[in-house]
């Protein structure tokens, strides 16, 4: 019986570290990959303003940027970290003449510079809505390495919802890919992070 | 900040918001308490809104939120959000069960109601009538103050 136990309680060990080990395994290899891949992050876009100009990744060179793809039907993740960027805009007071936030739409179709104004407007002045053909689109997020993909679904407005990278990119003054602000950065933080780097 | 620090001001911070605004705004129901609820303004009606509260079950049963609706939105539902290595996806959440004791938090980044259809927006300071549904208790009618469109919790 004892010796039984003993055996069980030997099994049931290698087996966790055996998962234990996978999970490592695993978790590093993503990060691994990851962190590639954001190392490869070159912002490169032609896209429409909300004002209706033309601009690409050169117009914002000179601030740091505050950039996050997503759509204005999304009544969450986006709203929520739009106002995360607002408050840090007003917590930076006067340095945050030197930071651009963006809002990349990831939903070409429905948002039109038009609508993009009229959203980006309920969030802070300073904040740019950034449109464009399908195409153009798919180009400036695959330079960002965002991911996005249009979802059906039947009760959703117009019949589909959209699924994105919920991160805030940070670049630089010279457009280079800083670090992500994981969702749900507290605005603070990223304010002092900023105050820092400024 | 290390780890103990910021358990503490997780701690500190939750209990502010159990102690804080969560007292005026509260609905008993039966066994069940609905609490704080919020919800942001919107931009015109051709977008979808969302609205948010925290559900506590003080009895002994299991019950479930198995639908919402409010005059203000033709069709509202509970949706859930999942973030996937940081993909974020959403989806209708299905009857909502809240077993004895527990308390369910709607709130940014997880649950939310999704007010769609909307027949009025949503004005910053009006409040509207929100009727929850659940499986024992039966229906509810809280209601519901409208925060600025960049509120991301509920406000005193």
């Amino acid at each position: 019986m004892t010796k039984l136990r003993i055996l069980l309680w030997v099994v049931a060990a290698l087996a966790g570290m055996g998962f234990l080990g996978l999970y490592a395994w695993k978790t590093s290899f993503q990060d691994d990959a990851r962190q590639s891949a954001l190392a490869a992050i070159r912002p490169d876009y032609t896209l429409t303003a909300h004002t209706g100009e033309t601009v690409t990744e050169r117009n914002y060179l000179g601030k740091w940027q505050l950039v996050f793809f997503g759509f204005t039907h999304c009544p969450d993740i986006c709203p929520t970290t739009l106002a995360e960027v607002a408050t840090v805009m007003d917590g930076l007071g006067e340095a945050a003449r030197n930071v651009q936030p963006l809002f990349i739409s990831i939903d070409p179709e429905r948002d039109r510079p038009a609508a993009m104004a009229e959203y980006v407007a309920a969030f802070h002045p300073a904040l740019i809505g950034l449109t464009g053909e399908p195409e153009a689109v798919a180009e400036a997020a695959q330079s960002f390495y965002a991911y996005y993909e249009m979802q059906p679904q039947s009760d959703a407005p117009d019949g589909y919802t959209m699924s994105h990278s919920s991160a805030l990119y940070l670049l630089d003054p010279n457009g280079r890919f800083v670090h992500l602000f994981s969702y749900g950065t507290p605005a603070a933080e990223i304010v002092e992070d900023l105050k820092e780097k400024l | 900040m290390n780890t103990a620090s910021k358990a503490l001001s997780i701690a500190l911070l939750a209990g502010f918001f159990f102690a804080g605004p969560g007292k005026a705004e509260s609905t008993q129901f039966g066994d069940l308490k609905v609490e704080t609820p919020w919800a942001r303004a919107s931009i015109g009606t051709a977008r979808p809104a969302a609205a948010y509260m925290t559900i506590r079950n003080g009895g002994s049963a299991t019950d479930q939120l198995v639908g919402v609706e409010s005059p203000v939105s033709g069709m509202a539902e509970i949706h859930k959000v999942k973030t996937k290595d940081g993909v974020v996806s959403m989806s209708p959440a299905g009857p909502l069960p809240i077993g004895p004791g527990e308390t369910v938090a709607l709130a940014p980044g997880g649950l939310h109601v999704m007010l769609m259809k909307l027949r009025q927006p949503l004005e910053k300071g009006a409040r509207f009538p929100l009727t929850l549904t659940f499986e024992r208790a039966g229906k509810v009618t809280v209601d519901v103050p409208i925060h600025g469109v960049g509120a991301i919790a509920p406000e005193k």
